[in-house]
C-alpha cells in the first residue's frame, strides 16, 4: 500500500480508537470515579493509534531512497562498483529512471539491480503497513481493556499537545537558524574572495569582477561604506520626518481628539502602511523628487533629479502608522490613575502628557521607533526608484545615493553565476543587513524589557 | 381594625390593638422606615463652610448617579463618606475637585462652593482649583519616577519653590508630615513605584500634601492596605486634621469612626443622613443608616 493510502488507514484507526475510548470510559463511569473526562481517554487511544504510526511513515519516507539506494549497490558486482563514483552514480541514475518509467532493460546486472530494488521495496512496504495496523489495533485494543481507565489519560493529552506546541515554536526558530547559515556559508565564499576588511571598510563601491585574467579596468572594489552610508542618511532622513510626526500624532489621537474623530483618524492613518512601497516609489520618483528639484533650482541649489531627500521623505511618510499607532497603544496602555494623580495634583494636561504619561510609555515608543527604522533600513523599492543606483560616498541629501538593498537587488537581478564575488557580495551585504536590523531589535528589546513593569 | 367587635371583651382587645398600633407608628416615625429618601436628615448644612454644596445631581450619559444632595463640609474637620458599592460617594468626592471633567459622559448640576467660589463656573480653572483641592486615590498610584521626584511633582509644576534647597525641603516636610521619610530617607532616588503597598500610599500622601492644598479628597485611601498600613494612615489623618480640611470616602465603618468628627451615609445615590460621626453610629435617625451600619446590607 502506499504512503497516502496508508494515511486514511491511520486516520480510520484513530476516529475508531476514539470513539471505542471514550465510549469504554464512560461506561465505566457509572460504576467508578475517573481521574480524566471520557473524551480524554479517547484523545489518549486516538494518540496511540495514530501518532506513532505517523511517525513511522515520515522516518519510512525519510529513508527509504537511502535504503534503496543501497539494495541497488548490494546488488551489483564488484566490476560495476570498483569504477569511479561519478561512472557510478550514472549507472544507478540508469537503473532508477529504468525502474520509474518501467521500461524492461536488456542489461542482466541492471535486471538484477531492479529486481532488488522492487523486493526491497515491496517488503518494506508490506512492513510498514503491517506495523500501521499493530500500532493502530493496539491502541484499539487496549481501550477495550480494564487498564485503560487506570491511566493519567488528561496528563498524557496535554504533555503530547504541549510537545506539539514546543515543535511549532521551534519551527520559527529553525527557519531563522537557516537562514542566517545559508546566508553566511554564501557570505564565507564572498569572503574567500575578498578580504573583510575591505569589505567593511572599504569606500569604493565597484563590484566589477574580470572575466579573462588580463582584462582591462576589471579589477572590482568591494567597499560597503558608501552602501551602508546612503542606507543610514535616507533612514535618518525617513525617522526625522516619521518620527515626530507620528509620534505628535499619537498623542493628539490618544489624549485630545474625540471618540468619534479617533474612530475614523486611527484607520486612516493605518491605510498608509498599507499602501504597496512600489507605489510610494512611483509617487517618490515622479511627484517629490522633481518637485525638490524645482524648489531647489529656484533657490539655487543644485539639487539630483533623485535624490537621497526624495526617497526618505516618502520613506518617512510611509513608516508614520508603525511609529503613531505603536505610539498610541502604548500611551493608551499608560494606566488611567497615572493622569488622574498628576490632575490630582493640579497639573495641566500638556505637563501630564509631558511629564508623566511620556515617560511612562516610552519604552514602548521607543520599540515603535525601532521598528519603523529597520523597516526603514530594510526598504528597497522607493530608494531603487527614488534615490538612485550611483554608490556615491556622501552626507548631502541633495545627491543621489544607494542603499544596502538597492545594491542586493542589482547585483542578483538578472542571469548570474554564483561563483564570482560579484554576486556573493550580495550574501555578504544581507548578512551584514540582518546584523544590523538585529542589533537594533535586540537593543530594542533590552529597552522594552528594562522599563516594562515600571507603572504597575 | 375593619370588623365591628360587640361587649366588653372586645372593647379591651381594641384598646390592646390600638396601643399596639400607636407604638408601631411612634417607630415607623422615628426612622423613616420608607426606602424612598425625600430629604436628608440631620446636621448637612452648616455656617461657615470650607465646602458648600446644594442639589447637587452627577449624570453618567443618562444614568443619574446623585440625586439633588447637600452637604456642608467644615473647615479644619474630617468627614467620612459611608454607603454601600455603587452608593455615589466616590462621585460625589470626584465632583468636589472637578476629577469627573476627565470623563467624557460625565455631567455636574447644582451649586458647589469652595470658600464661596463656585468650582463649575466658567472663569474657575480646574487646574488651579485641583492645586487647592489635592486628591488621594483608592489604589497607590505613584509616578514611574523616583520616589524624590514623586513629591517634587507638584510643587515643581507650580512653581513652589525658588531653588533647589527650597525643593529639598519641601520634598522632606511632605515626607515627614506623611510620616514616610525615616522609612526612605536613604533611597530618595529609588522608583517610587519599589515601595511596598502602605508606602506608596503615604507617597502619594506626601505629594498631594507637597503642593499645600487646603483640602484633601481620600478615595478609600486604605481599602488596598493591610491592617497596620491603614493603622499608619489613620494616625495620619487625625494629624493632618490640625492643618486641612478632610473628605474621605471608606467601606469601613470603623474606620469613619475613627478618623472622622461627621459622617454622611450615602444610599443609591441620595444623601441619607448627616450627623455627628459618634451620634449616627451610635443611635441612627434613618431606618436605612441604621440597616447599613449594623450590617444588614452593604
Amino acid at each position: 500500500m502506499n504512503a497516502s493510502a496508508l494515511i486514511f488507514i491511520i486516520i480510520g484507526l484513530s476516529l475508531i480508537s476514539y470513539f471505542s475510548g471514550r465510549h469504554r470510559a464512560s461506561v465505566s463511569a457509572k460504576s467508578q470515579t475517573l481521574i480524566a473526562l471520557p473524551k480524554h481517554y479517547g484523545y489518549m487511544t486516538a494518540i496511540w493509534s495514530g501518532l506513532p504510526a505517523l511517525l513511522l511513515i515520515i522516518l519510512w519516507a525519510m529513508f527509504k531512497p537511502a535504503y534503496l539506494h543501497e539494495q541497488i549497490i548490494q546488488s551489483l558486482p564488484a566490476s560495476v562498483i570498483l569504477q569511479a563514483q561519478d561512472q557510478l552514480d550514472l549507472y544507478v541514475n540508469s537503473i532508477n529512471l529504468a525502474i520509474e518509467n518501467g521500461e524492461p532493460v536488456e542489461d542482466p546486472i541492471m535486471q538484477k539491480a531492479m529486481e532488488s530494488y522492487q523486493v526491497a521495496d515491496s517488503n518494506s512496504k508490506w512492513i510498514l503497513t503491517t506495523l500501521v495496523f499493530v500500532i493502530g489495533l493496539s491502541g484499539i485494543i487496549f481501550s477495550l481493556t480494564g487498564a485503560l481507565t487506570k491511566v493519567q489519560a488528561r496528563v498524557k493529552v496535554e504533555k503530547v499537545i504541549r510537545i506539539f506546541l514546543m515543535l511549532c515554536s521551534a519551527v520559527a526558530i529553525v527557519t531563522t537558524i537557516g537562514i542566517v547559515l545559508s546566508v553566511l556559508f554564501e557570505a564565507l565564499r564572498f569572503f574567500e574572495a575578498v578580504s573583510f576588511f575591505d569589505f567593511v571598510f572599504g569606500t569604493t563601491w565597484s563590484p566589477q569582477t574580470a572575466i579573462r585574467v588580463d582584462q582591462v579596468g576589471s579589477s572590482g572594489s568591494f567597499g560597503a561604506i558608501p552602501l551602508f552610508v546612503g542606507t543610514i542618511l535616507i533612514s535618518l532622513i525617513a525617522l526625522i520626518i516619521a518620527v515626530p510626526i507620528g509620534l505628535l500624532s499619537a498623542i493628539y489621537l490618544s489624549e485630545y481628539a474625540s471618540a468619534k474623530f479617533r474612530a475614523i483618524a486611527k484607520p486612516a492613518l493605518e491605510v498608509l502602511a498599507g499602501i504597496p512601497t512600489v507605489v510610494y516609489g512611483f509617487f517618490a520618483a515622479l511627484t517629490v523628487a522633481p518637485f525638490i528639484r524645482d524648489v531647489g533650482q529656484s533657490i539655487g541649489l543644485t539639487v539630483a533629479s533623485e535624490s537621497a531627500l526624495a526617497a526618505g521623505i516618502v520613506m518617512g511618510v510611509m513608516i508614520i502608522p508603525f511609529v503613531s499607532s505603536l505610539s498610541d497603544d502604548v500611551i493608551n496602555a499608560v494606566p488611567q490613575a497615572m493622569r488622574d494623580g498628576s490632575l490630582g495634583l493640579g497639573a495641566t494636561q500638556s505637563e501630564t502628557i509631558k511629564q508623566v504619561i511620556i515617560p511612562a510609555a516610552l519604552p514602548g515608543i521607543v520599540g515603535g521607533v525601532l521598528l519603523a527604522a529597520s523597516r526603514a533600513i530594510g526598504e528597497t523599492m522607493i530608494v531603487v526608484m527614488a534615490a538612485g543606483l550611483s554608490a556615491k560616498l556622501t552626507a548631502n541629501p541633495l545627491e543621489a545615493v544607494t542603499t544596502v538593498t538597492v545594491q542586493i537587488v542589482t547585483l542578483l537581478t538578472g542571469d548570474q553565476e554564483f561563483d564570482s564575488p560579484k554576486t556573493l557580495a550580495a550574501f555578504a551585504l544581507g548578512l551584514m543587513l540582518f546584523v544590523t536590523t538585529l542589533v537594533l531589535n535586540v537593543f530594542a528589546l533590552h529597552i522594552v524589557r528594562k522599563y516594562r513593569e515600571q507603572y504597575e | 381594625m375593619t370588623t365591628q367587635v360587640n361587649g366588653l371583651d372586645s372593647l379591651a382587645l381594641r384598646a390592646d390593638d390600638m396601643a399596639t398600633q400607636n407604638n408601631s407608628e411612634n417607630l415607623t416615625a422615628d426612622k423613616h422606615q420608607d426606602v424612598e429618601v425625600l430629604e436628608t436628615i440631620g446636621e448637612n448644612i452648616l455656617e461657615n463652610p470650607k465646602f458648600s454644596t446644594r442639589n447637587v445631581n452627577v449624570f453618567y450619559g443618562e444614568k443619574q448617579a446623585i440625586f439633588d444632595a447637600s452637604l456642608d463640609i467644615g473647615q479644619n474637620e474630617v468627614i467620612a463618606l459611608i454607603g454601600p458599592s455603587g452608593c455615589g460617594k466616590s462621585t460625589y468626592l470626584r465632583a468636589l475637585n472637578r476629577m469627573n471633567d476627565t470623563i467624557d459622559s460625565c455631567r455636574v448640576s447644582g451649586q458647589l462652593k469652595l470658600d464661596g467660589e463656585d468650582i463649575y463656573d466658567k472663569k474657575m480653572d480646574p487646574v488651579l482649583l485641583r492645586a487647592r483641592v489635592g486628591m488621594v486615590f483608592q489604589k497607590p498610584n505613584p509616578f514611574p519616577k523616583s520616589i524624590y521626584d514623586n513629591v517634587a511633582y507638584g510643587p515643581r509644576i507650580h512653581g513652589l519653590a525658588k531653588n533647589s534647597t527650597d525643593l529639598d525641603e519641601i520634598v522632606i516636610t511632605s515626607l515627614e508630615r506623611a510620616g514616610l521619610f525615616n522609612e526612605v530617607k536613604d533611597r530618595l532616588t529609588a522608583p517610587g513605584t519599589g515601595l511596598s503597598g502602605g508606602q506608596q500610599q503615604r507617597l502619594c500622601i506626601a505629594r498631594t500634601i507637597a503642593v499645600s492644598p487646603e483640602v484633601i479628597l481620600m478615595d478609600e485611601p486604605a481599602s488596598a492596605l493591610d491592617p497596620i498600613a491603614t493603622a499608619i494612615i489613620e494616625e495620619l489623618i487625625d494629624e493632618l486634621r490640625e492643618n486641612y480640611t478632610i473628605a474621605i470616602v471608606t467601606h469601613s465603618m470603623q474606620q469613619a469612626a475613627r478618623v472622622s468628627q461627621r459622617t454622611a451615609y450615602f444610599h443609591l445615590g441620595k444623601l441619607v443622613e448627616v450627623g455627628e460621626t459618634n451620634l449616627i453610629f451610635t443611635n441612627p435617625r434613618h431606618q436605612l443608616t441604621e440597616n447599613y451600619i449594623t450590617g444588614k446590607f452593604g
